[in-house]
């Protein structure tokens, strides 16, 4: 078997079968698990008894529509009349018997006002529930005390008519852009967690390579390059391997629960109707994103001594996966704009970004290959500068882990 | 089979690690590479491996550089001993044998010997950072000879080592000889070069300062040792012509002379003036000839 295939097996099977992974899988799985069955949850702990709120109504007008129309707001609220003395009924407050107290009266204008007693008036959500219905119930009798007819205050709240159509016959419709923002979002968020979880694995895989001293025997069967490449598309696997059993596990339980979903957040997200093209594009970017980013993982790793080290220098990757994936939110909102047209030509941006404009834009297709070109050409030269650096660096033990070892690991690797 | 190295010099930007090294290393032969700290010995095997490229001049084997093609037919032991903490004896082993080209069944077989030889089957299983130093050592060496290479490195194999483990680890390196492989190894300790070794080459920063037979080495240094033990005064001796070192021993002493004709002289000296228990002429050990050579070049 090729030397490539014994170290990208290596590399992914002792790490699949890590307790490390196994475990990483299987809490993100419970937190699939629990996203999906939250409803339940919170009705399992949730005690099922709804808030009483007792309400002293003085005008004997009142009481009714607002009960009538703050239950129908808030399923968990009960209100309830009564005729006990106003103090009786704060004591009964403060024994918990009731949540709340609401005094109902009239002011001097014949207009409905309320006071709102309750142990603490932190919970905010009863007590702003009551206050609108008040507010309503205010406003319907203002207006019927002023005398104007109903169908004049209907058509004053009447929402606005008010349709966006863009006349560029190319550009994508409302439905579409919100299609795209969805995978988009998804795609933005994904690749960020990948480049975190999966570089820091690479450098640190390397990097614990390198302390142990095990590299010198490796790459003395295996060129470096071999070397570099097996380990990237090794982790690549095993990320596939992760986030396949994930989407498996996920679309098995979002299927179990069809019913309740539907109209949830798949089709927030508009996942389902995605068109194949974009999906294509996704899929393109994501691995090349991947690459680049592996491959200067891969690179960064070489230089460190220590495994401790390797930490300091996952936060320039870092960095880079921030400020494009910060554009690309910013892209959602504004995707005209010229820092986004610019960042999608950036080779650490473009993963992100161009995916953006394809997908909300209508971005001729020169425009794409340019992107994609300029992508490949970057991972092919920081592939071969990573090979070099990597053949010096992996032979260079010290302490300093600054760019300049970059320089240092170059050198070493030439001739002379 | 030979390893030729032929005017190989290696700069790191200013400094010259090796400088116009020409050896040649016959087949199943086993040939010392002796030198103090950074006086480029791992440069040297680094370069033979492909690990460095060389700035200037050839490294050939058998007529063809060495590159990974061949990688299944070399050995290393590495001076800085490295293997995966986290890995099994097994997995480990049989790692990087299958990166040297072996099936798997064939290297589980080996490994099997091999532990067996060194006196620890029941590490099979074990993981690396669970076993002592001396026994890493030991997994560190199979994984070097496991695919029987035909041309072996071995850096600073016996360091760290207690006597009876230097001793098996010998015996398998004269075992790996006698099948044909030729040896390169390095070491601090001359009794091992001087007990293995037909040929050897002395580093001093980069350039040999010694190279050739080992007899032919001694022979052509020339000084003798002679060791006196008796139980008169021998301080006298310090200033008798043609000798060129003395040092005082608990049971006498021990004289560096200029050459053989030179211990006559002293024999004469001493007859009658008390009791002598030895009178021994030897041959000069290669520490002494280290220390000559590598101190004068550090003078």
């Amino acid at each position: 078997m090729n030397k490539f295939w014994i170290v990208l097996s290596h590399t992914y099977f002792t790490r699949v079968k890590s307790k490390a992974f196994i475990i990483t899988t299987l809490i993100t799985l419970l937190v699939i698990f629990a996203a999906v069955n939250i409803q339940q949850i919170i009705d399992t702990f949730s005690s099922g008894e709804k808030d009483k709120i007792a309400v002293i109504d003085t005008t004997d007008q009142i009481f009714a529509p607002l009960k009538e129309n703050a239950e129908n707001i808030d399923d968990d609220l009960e209100l309830v009349a009564v005729s006990s003395s106003e103090s009786e009924v704060k004591e009964a407050v403060q024994d918990k018997e009731y949540e709340a107290l609401v005094i109902l009266s009239l002011n001097d204008e014949d207009l409905p006002e309320g006071t709102y007693y309750a142990n603490n008036i932190t919970n905010s959500g009863v007590q702003q529930v009551i206050e609108e219905q008040l507010q309503q119930l205010k406003v319907g009798i203002a207006i019927e005390h002023a005398g104007i007819d109903q169908e004049v205050i209907e058509s004053i709240y009447d929402p606005v008519a008010f349709h966006a159509v863009a006349l560029d016959k190319t550009a994508k419709t409302n439905e579409e852009l919100n299609q795209a923002r969805g995978i988009i979002y998804v795609m933005v968020i994904l690749m960020y967690i990948v480049v975190i979880i999966y570089g820091t694995m690479i450098i640190n895989a390397v990097a614990t390579e390198k302390s142990s001293r095990v590299m010198e025997l490796l790459i003395s069967s295996a060129p470096p390059v071999t070397h570099m490449f097996a380990k990237i598309f090794g982790v690549a696997l095993l990320g596939l391997t992760q986030i396949g059993i994930l989407i498996l596990a996920g679309y098995a339980m979002i299927a179990l629960k069809k019913d309740e979903l539907a109209g949830g957040m798949l089709e927030t997200f508009g996942i389902l109707n995605t068109p194949v093209s974009l999906i294509i594009y996704s899929i393109v970017f994501f691995l090349l994103g991947y690459i680049l980013y592996a491959t200067i993982a891969a690179m960064l790793g070489s230089l460190v001594s220590r495994s401790e080290d390797a930490q300091q220098l996952i936060m320039p990757l870092i960095f880079l996966i921030m400020i494009g994936y910060f554009i690309a939110i910013f892209g959602l909102a504004a995707p005209e704009s010229t820092l986004v047209t610019v960042s999608s030509y950036i080779p650490f941006f473009s993963p992100m970004l161009m995916l953006l404009r394809i997908g909300m834009l209508d971005i001729p297709i020169w425009q794409v290959a340019i992107s994609i070109g300029i992508l490949i050409v970057t991972i092919v030269i920081l592939a071969l500068l990573g090979a070099r650096v990597y053949r010096g660096g992996v032979l260079m033990y010290g302490k300093s882990n600054s760019l300049k070892d970059v320089k240092k690991a170059f050198q070493l690797s030439k001739k002379e | 089979m030979t390893l030729l190295l032929k005017d190989v010099t290696k700069r790191f930007g200013k400094h010259t690690a090796v400088d116009q090294l020409s050896l040649e290393i016959p087949e199943s032969e086993m040939f010392g590479f002796l030198g103090g700290n950074g006086a480029g010995k791992t440069t040297t095997f680094r370069m033979i491996l492909g690990l460095l490229d060389s700035t200037s001049g050839d490294i050939t084997w058998n007529g063809e550089p060495i590159n990974y093609d061949k990688s299944h037919l070399i050995g290393y032991l590495p001076e800085e001993r490295g293997l995966y903490p986290k890995l099994k004896v097994r997995e480990q082993i049989i790692y990087l044998g299958r990166l040297r080209g072996m099936k798997k069944n064939d290297i589980v077989t080996e490994l099997e010997g091999w532990l067996e030889r060194f006196k620890v089957p029941e590490y099979m299983d074990k993981k690396v950072e669970e076993l002592s130093k001396g026994n890493q050592q030991k997994i560190q060496f199979i994984s070097a000879v496991i695919h029987r290479p035909k041309l072996l490195i071995l850096d600073e194999p016996f360091s760290g080592l207690d006597p009876i483990n230097v001793e098996m680890l010998k015996q398998a390196v004269l075992d790996i000889k006698a099948q044909g492989t030729s040896i390169v190894f390095s070491s601090h300790q001359m009794e091992h070069v001087e007990e293995l070794c037909e040929h050897l080459c002395i580093l001093q920063k980069g350039k040999p300062v010694v190279y050739g037979a080992l007899g032919e080495i001694k022979r052509s240094f020339g000084k003798k040792n002679l060791i006196i033990h008796a139980d008169i005064p021998l301080e006298f001796l310090r200033d008798y012509p043609g000798v060129l070192h003395l040092k005082k021993v608990t049971a006498g002493c021990e004289l560096q002379i200029e050459n053989e004709a030179v211990s006559q002289g002293i024999f004469a000296a001493l007859q009658g003036k008390g009791f002598i228990r030895k009178f021994d002429l030897a041959e000069p050990s290669l520490n002494d000839i280290f220390i000559e050579k590598v101190g004068a070049a550090y003078e």
